[in-house]
């Protein structure tokens, strides 16, 4: 057996090789020579031949056979082999493995070696690799171990502390009381590791949280020292005494401060000193800053501080490095919930950024625009909005149209402003506009009435340019179809050609036979055909020979409107005018009314179809929609499309949510009505809570209080008075917010209490029960 | 928390790879195949930070290898970039000048260095001195 080559000679080897293939056969042949190896049992060499296999497992191939010789090697006495065991261990083996727990033995050997470098590898692995079980076997050591004297095996077995306590949160209870003395030491390493311990156990534990508060003053001197001392060799990075910590103490203060009014008031001053006194002039300065404004951010500071962290962000903005505005970008978006008008102030440096080389700092850029918009600045806001979703990249565009048309239909400041931007919207936003945008932009036309002419005209000239583009088309198409008789008679705008029958009549085939159309399209395209019908009645045979064409489709749906609108050509002609009217207004329904209003008229007008095919010739309805009828015909025959959902408007109404009875006790009742936006990046969902009383005596002093998990965020507004006046003559109101960004089951914990004829009632429970529609 | 630390040449071979969560085989790969092409043709004008997955990725180009470190959404993205200038200052103290061969040769002590500077994807200690230490002394063992 020859000697195994170091492993120096294997890079050198594989470095040597020119081709893909070549590097596989080497580091084959290699794997197969360590594995004879390894069969032979040979000590003096195992070492190298674990190290080799470590290098040929960062490469990419499979190294798994190697995982018993580490533990050979952790076991051996040479510090050479450990070192190089547990650096398998921990590169090759992780929790899946039932291996690792064979290594626990030796590992609990080891922390208690007198050699400090052994333990502290110990301590290494462990803490990169346990498990749930090592962890409780194990703690007890590194408890000990955190009480040692040495500090490089303190802040070694804090960080290992700290993935125990991940995986099994009760350890935690511990770790707590050595933490206590590892805040007073003066070694850098094993302060870092001692924050980031606590850090820790709060984010596992929140009701450690109150535990840790009262060390905020231990805390906050710690910072002070920090800022305050001199030029320390050991820990300066560029004028910057040990940065690091300092943002880890920044982040713990952030945490801990975040719900606490007494605690965040503590950490005024040094906030504001630390925001001061920072140099910005290079990265580790900004670092500092950043996770200062973090802080500021989280906890509940004073405005004062608010504002200074406001204008930390707004020079970052300004800076020339990227990655600090692209930081700053990011901060003032969670700002903006906060603080609008601050943000306000930096607009026009935002709305520069959307133009930037660099693609992240482009997209935060454009979240945040669009989180500014309001009434006073939506004009200019938008115009640049729609620049810039002119040259976006296509992972933007859905996006970006949803939010455009969202905020022309809240902040539209007249009709014609809004419809030319829904227009200018759908050009620019090609086929990545969302059929619910389309279903509302149409609902959008509908509903400005004299514009009807005007609007209709812009989107033929638009549609005349390019058909191929479906979410204009669609839009356009269905206004031709309603409107296009205004389009002929009303006045063309100077220098675009006069619009006529034909054209319009042209314009609509020329779209059928476009093999890009996709089918709703076309579908779309046969319905406005049938209304133009009658608004064109000199065109009605060049119409019925189009939809005829149709009969023998390939599509269902398309099939079926042929036939039936060739039908309506053919035997029932005198009932065309009357059916394919004007459209009412879309009412703006909500999502669970509508299908119930469908059904009905559906099943309406399923018997009126089955009698019309009977040759029976009921009283029609002339204003009945033309989509319903649609609807009935689709469930007759059996099929659905999504055509009736694609008119459904939406965007703006929220879905009905029935109303909650949370409380019924004691004469008082508490209700809930909910209201959701549908679309709402936070999803928020607002409750009104309705206090009534039945007792023949007033409550006086009430008081509702509410607390959510962490995972929500709560907002309660201020009740509409004190008193429930009694007998159920009226009540008290208060309006609460919950958002809710991860969509869970919203839960909530509630304590009242008031004053019922000199007694005063408490009470507090949770409620579980939302209803579904609310997450 | 740190979930990886890639160091990739720019013919997007890896130098050296250390990842701080539970991640095997194939789904490595992928991560590290994906993570590579996203950041390798970046130009110098663009930000250092990237959006991937949940993650976020922060790279520094240093001569001929890419210091990429995978964090998670809550972490300081200027405190990263610190950490990988601390880390390539650690190394150059070691190697004398570091270049990427250094690297490569010495993988196992690159490793050693980094395991003294990072655990379970927390910083554990960033004074050059300190840090260090230990591999001299081990190393006259």
């Amino acid at each position: 057996m020859p000697i195994p080559m170091r492993l120096k000679e294997l890079i050198r080897l594989i470095r040597s090789c020119k081709t893909a293939a070549e590097e596989r056969t080497a580091v084959n042949k290699e794997c197969a020579l360590i594995r004879t190896t390894f069969k032979e049992e040979d000590n003096e060499f195992r070492c190298r031949n674990v190290a080799k296999l470590l290098y040929i497992h960062m490469l990419g191939y499979p190294a798994h056979f190697g995982q018993l010789e580490c533990l050979k090697l952790i076991a051996s006495n040479r510090f050479m082999d450990k070192r190089i065991g547990y650096l398998g261990a921990m590169l090759l083996l992780d929790e899946r493995q039932d291996v690792h727990i064979l290594i626990t033995n030796s590992l609990k050997n080891d922390m208690n070696n007198s050699t400090q470098f052994i333990v502290g590898l110990a301590l290494c692995t462990l803490g990169s690799i346990c498990s749930p079980e090592m962890s409780r076997d194990l703690a007890n050591e590194v408890e000990k171990l955190l009480k040692s004297a040495n500090a490089y095996i303190k802040k070694k077995a804090a960080l290992c502390a700290t993935r125990m306590v991940r995986k099994v949160p009760e350890l935690s209870e511990i770790f707590i009381p050595v933490t206590r003395s590892l805040l007073n030491e003066k070694n850098h390493g094993v302060l870092l590791t001692a924050v980031a311990l606590i850090t820790e156990i709060c984010t596992v534990k929140p009701d450690t949280m109150p535990h840790f508060r009262r060390w905020t003053p231990q805390l906050i001197r710690l910072l002070k020292n920090l800022i305050m001392a001199g030029y320390a060799p050991d820990h300066d990075v560029s004028g910057i005494s040990d940065p690091f910590l300092q943002i880890r103490i920044l982040n713990l203060l952030r945490i801990l401060g975040k719900e606490d009014q007494e605690c965040s008031e503590a950490m005024n001053d040094i906030l504001a000193q630390v925001a001061t006194n920072t140099e910005s002039s290079h990265n580790a300065g900004n670092a500092v800053l950043y996770q200062t404004v973090q802080c500021i951010m989280d906890i509940k500071a004073e405005s004062g501080l608010r504002v200074l962290a406001v204008n930390i962000m707004g020079r970052f903005l300004l800076n020339s490095d990227k990655n600090i505005r692209y930081v700053a970008l990011k901060t003032l978006q969670k700002t903006i919930s906060i603080d609008h008008t601050a943000v306000q102030r930096h607009r026009n440096t935002i709305i520069d950024c959307l133009k930037d080389h660099d693609i992240s700092i482009r997209k935060r850029a454009m979240e945040l625009s669009f989180a500014l918009i309001n009434e006073s600045n939506v004009k200019t806001m938008i115009k640049e909005l729609l620049d810039f979703l002119n040259r976006a990249d296509s992972e933007f565009k859905p996006f970006a149209t949803l939010r455009i048309f969202q905020a022309a239909i809240k902040y539209a400041p007249d009709k014609k402003w809004q419809l030319d931007t829904i227009l200018q919207m759908l050009k620019a936003g090609g086929s990545y506009v969302n059929d619910e945008v389309v279903a509302s932009s149409i609902h959008a036309v509908s509903e400005s009435r004299d514009l009807h002419a005007y609007i209709t005209q812009q989107l033929y000239f638009a549609m005349y340019a390019d058909i191929s583009k479906q979410p204009l088309a669609q839009v356009a198409i269905w206004c031709l179809g309603e409107y296009g008789d205004l389009l002929i008679s009303g006045t063309v705008e100077e220098g675009s050609h006069k619009i006529d029958e034909d054209g319009v009549l042209d314009l609509l085939q020329s779209v059928l036979n476009d093999t890009v159309t996709s089918f709703i399209t076309r579908a779309f395209t046969l319905n406005a055909l049938m209304k133009l019908s009658t608004r064109f009645p000199k065109a009605a045979g060049r119409i019925k020979e189009v939809v005829a064409r149709y009969t023998n489709s390939l599509d269902l749906e398309l099939q079926q409107r042929s036939v039936e609108y060739s039908a309506l050509f053919k035997s029932y002609d005198t009932l065309r005018p009357g059916l394919l009217e004007r459209m009412p207004r879309i009412g703006k329904n909500d999502g669970t009314e509508a299908p119930v209003s469908a059904d009905a008229t559906t099943s309406g007008q399923a018997n009126d179809l089955l009698d019309l095919l009977g040759d029976d010739i009921p009283s029609m309805q002339p204003t009945q929609p033309q989509n319903n009828r649609g609807n009935a015909l689709l469930d007759l025959l059996g099929s659905s499309s999504n055509e009736d959902s694609v008119v459904q408007p939406v965007a703006a109404m929220p879905p009905e949510i029935p109303p909650l009875n949370i409380y019924d006790k004691n004469g008082l009742r508490i209700d809930f009505n909910f209201e959701k936006a549908t679309i709402n990046p936070d999803n928020t969902v607002q409750m009104t809570l309705n206090a009534t009383n039945s007792t023949a005596f007033p409550f006086t002093d009430f008081v509702f209080q509410a607390a959510v998990p962490r995972s929500f965020q709560l907002q309660i507004l201020a009740p509409s008075g004190a008193v429930v006046p009694p007998n159920n003559s009226g009540s008290i109101t208060q309006v609460l917010k919950v958002s809710n960004p991860n969509k869970q089951n919203i839960r909530m914990r509630v304590k009242l209490s008031f004053n019922m004829n000199g007694n005063t009632i408490q009470d507090q429970g949770e409620i579980n029960n939302f209803p579904a529609e609310c997450n | 928390m740190i979930k990886f630390i890639l160091l990739v040449n720019k013919d997007g071979q890896s130098r050296l790879s250390r990842y701080y969560h539970n991640i095997l085989g194939e789904e490595r790969e992928n991560l590290e195949r994906e993570t590579i092409q996203k950041c390798l043709p970046r130009s110098k004008k663009e930000c250092s930070f990237l959006e991937y997955q949940n993650m976020m990725l922060i790279y520094r180009r240093y001569m001929s290898l890419f210091f990429i470190v995978g964090v998670d959404s809550d972490e300081n993205e200027l405190s990263i970039l610190e950490l990988i200038q601390n880390l390539v200052e650690t190394f150059d103290r070691y190697f004398n000048d570091v270049s990427e061969l250094d690297i490569t040769m010495n993988v196992e002590k690159a490793y050693m260095i980094l395991d003294e500077m990072i655990l379970n994807g927390h910083i554990i200690e960033t004074s050059k001195n300190r840090i260090l230490a230990p591999i001299y002394a081990t190393e006259n063992n």
